[in-house]
């Protein structure tokens, strides 16, 4: 997995609640058995006009050409809900977002992104909104600082505005580190062992 | 060891499986079962061989194919290329690590939730992981069970262990007793529409009170399925002489004496009479009526003497824009009776429902219409859950009670709850379903989904839109 330090990118934002993982990446674009090419397929029936996808829908906000080289994804409550496919953060990976903001993921979801590197931002609802009201017209840039917990943005009048956010810390330690969590397991294979002699005969 | 400060049956589960529990590291946690199917699997097993790692217990985990399947032929190819890539990759997944598959036409195959109970894999006491988000399901038993991604999988496979923080936990108590032909299904989606579909992120619910007390084993499964439908990690019922029954006998449960001692611990399980929980939700039993769900997530939910909410019902302006936006895809109006909605498709089956109580409940519907047929402009379809319920739905008669009426009866599969096979929606078609999301074209690209019981499916399959059948 790759570190996760800083991040300054472009801000799309997806004004829907409840956005769950069947949107995210529909079903039948799971059948893969490789981890690569969800990208492209990434909220298809909202991003195509056709079942195809070959028609792009101009009127979805990440089709706008100003939005072409966002890397952050602002959202809404409930970000991420419904199927645990993590096939859902690898379509949002591979699209190019690093970071995703939201009032409230879903939990499956929310881990599923710190265990391939991507940042999930909970942030309050009225900070949130803010957010909406300074993204329209492509004209909102994030910086993201995770080793501070911090992100901020220029305001019109040169001002600068921050925010802060929270992670657990082992979380916040896997994403700044690029963890190898399977491996950092196997480092404990005597505690794992000195547990699997003591549980009871059913178990 | 004294045992002076109450715990909840969540925290009981959580300390008997801690493995490690480490300043700056999330918590280690021991998995006893692990669930496996052909679509959330292969890039878990494609990262344990580039890593040349194992899977440390094999035998702890158990595969079936169910995603991806065809219900209409066994052959592996019947669901298109994809699909049988997927499967093909458990296959052989499966066979290298030596892990045990129940595969296509297997008498043990099935939709992962409705093998591992019937067959004993589901036991109290236990945690219990597949990447599958349902996996809440197995809660039933007192088990501490959720879904998980692909990374995680791998972590099981390599570890036979998962990192968790720890949860919020919330007690759900139904008082009393429902009224008579009101479901596990209608209790499930009374709650999720009275907490809304993201009231228990963050927590481990546990159902208690009478009216959970009285449900069969089939019947808490079906409620504790939904539990992901409103955000909780997991949903427990506390095990008592229902589930002990219910798991006794079973293929793969504890045996003579192992079994009683088991017993023994399971009954320990219970949250302590004066368990603090973080959250209480009090439910009436008698107030829940049968429920249909009118929107795009389950707690888009109204009983089916009601009417299609307007967004004006809603002060949040959110849940006003949501409600906005469901109606637009659901193509409903406000005010419209929910019993005056027409549907042209009827699925009966999944994770969620489909079990030989669901189809008894079913049969006995389409029984109470003596006779008629399901209505013409209709398709109905009954998957079951597993070769064993459809084995016993078939020993008693019920598929012929349904083929009669002029229902399709399929093979076992995930079926049309997510259709990843070739029980597909079309655009504009409206459902009548037993499974767990109405979520925006999961059934199908522009396909309409109502959340109902088995009864309330049968009911519409017969009459072409819901009944109220305790009118």
């Amino acid at each position: 997995m790759e570190k996760f330090n800083t991040h300054t990118g472009l801000v799309v934002p997806l004004d829907i609640a409840n956005v769950d993982t069947d949107q995210i990446i529909p079903k039948q674009f799971l059948q893969k058995t490789e981890r690569v090419g969800f990208g492209v397929h990434l909220f298809h029936e909202r991003r195509y006009l056709d079942h195809e996808g070959t028609q792009v829908n101009p009127d979805f906000v990440m089709n706008k050409p100003e939005y072409k080289d966002a890397s952050i994804l602002l959202a809404r409550e409930n970000f991420g809900c419904g199927s645990s496919r993590e096939h859902a953060p690898w379509a949002i990976e591979e699209y190019g977002f690093k970071v995703i903001i939201a009032p409230s993921f879903a939990d499956i979801f929310y881990g599923n992104c710190i265990n391939i590197g991507i940042l999930p931002i909970q942030l309050t609802e009225a900070e949130v909104e803010e957010l909406f009201q300074l993204a329209p017209n492509a004209q909102l840039t994030l910086k993201v600082d995770l080793p501070n917990n911090k992100v901020s943005c220029v305001l019109a009048d040169n001002s600068v505005k921050e925010y802060a956010f929270s992670l657990s810390e082992f979380q916040q330690y896997s994403l700044e580190n690029g963890v190898d969590s399977v491996g950092w397991t196997l480092n404990k294979l005597d505690k794992i062992k000195a547990f699997e002699e003591q549980m009871p005969a059913w178990q | 060891m004294s045992n002076a400060t109450p715990k909840t049956m969540y925290e009981k589960l959580w300390q008997t499986h801690l493995v490690e529990e480490k300043a700056g590291e999330t918590p280690l946690l021991y998995v006893d079962r692990h669930l496996i199917h052909e679509v959330t699997s292969p890039q878990a097993f494609a990262n344990l061989r580039f890593h040349n790692r194992q899977v440390r217990h094999p035998e702890r985990t158990i595969a079936t194919m169910d995603h991806n399947i065809s219900t209409r032929s066994i052959k592996i190819d019947a669901a298109g290329e994809g699909a049988a890539n997927q499967l093909r990759a458990l296959e052989k997944n499966c066979k290298e690590f030596g892990i045990q598959l129940f595969g296509m036409g297997h008498k043990n195959q099935g939709i992962a939730h409705v093998m591992g109970p019937e067959l004993g894999l589901t036991l109290p006491g236990t945690i219990i992981v597949c990447g599958d988000s349902h996996t809440a399901t197995h809660g039933a038993f007192g088990a501490l069970a959720f879904g998980i991604g692909t990374s995680e999988v791998e972590h099981v496979f390599a570890t036979q262990t998962l990192r968790q923080n720890k949860a919020k936990t919330m007690k759900i108590q139904v008082n009393g007793h429902v009224g008579a032909g009101i479901s596990a299904k209608d209790i499930i989606l009374a709650i999720i529409g009275k907490t809304g579909s993201a009231g228990a992120t963050g927590y481990v619910v546990e159902y208690c009170g009478e009216a959970i007390e009285a449900l069969s084993m089939e019947e808490r499964m079906t409620v504790c399925n939904m539990s992901i439908e409103f955000g909780a990690k997991a949903g427990l019922i506390a095990p008592d002489q229902t589930t002990f029954d219910y798991v006794k006998g079973k293929e793969y449960a504890p045996k003579g004496e192992v079994f009683e001692q088991a017993v023994i611990d399971w009954k320990n399980l219970r949250s302590d009479a004066d368990a603090v929980f973080d959250t209480v939700i009090t439910l009436e039993a008698k107030d829940i009526k049968a429920q249909v769900t009118w929107g795009t997530n389950p707690g888009q939910v109204v009983s089916v003497d009601g009417s299609v909410p307007s967004p004006d019902n809603f002060s949040d302006p959110v849940e006003q824009e949501s409600c906005k936006q469901a109606l637009e895809y659901m193509d409903l109006k406000a005010g419209t009776k929910i019993t005056d909605i027409q549907v042209n498709k009827v699925f009966i089956g999944s994770c969620t429902n489909s079990r030989i109580e669901d189809l008894r409940a079913a049969a006995s519907i389409v029984q109470r219409y003596q006779g008629q047929k399901v209505v013409a402009n209709v398709d109905a379809i009954i998957v079951p859950g597993s070769y064993r319920v459809k084995e016993q739905a078939e020993k008693e008669g019920l598929d012929k009670v349904f083929t009669d009426a002029g229902f399709e009866w399929r093979l076992p599969g995930c079926s049309m709850c997510l259709g990843m096979n070739d029980d597909v929606l079309g655009a504009g078609d409206r459902c009548a379903s037993t499974s767990n999301r109405n979520f925006e074209g999961r059934q199908g690209r522009g396909s309409r989904t109502h959340l109902v019981s088995p009864e309330m499916a049968a009911a519409a399959a017969i009459t072409g839109h819901f009944v109220d059948l305790n009118a």
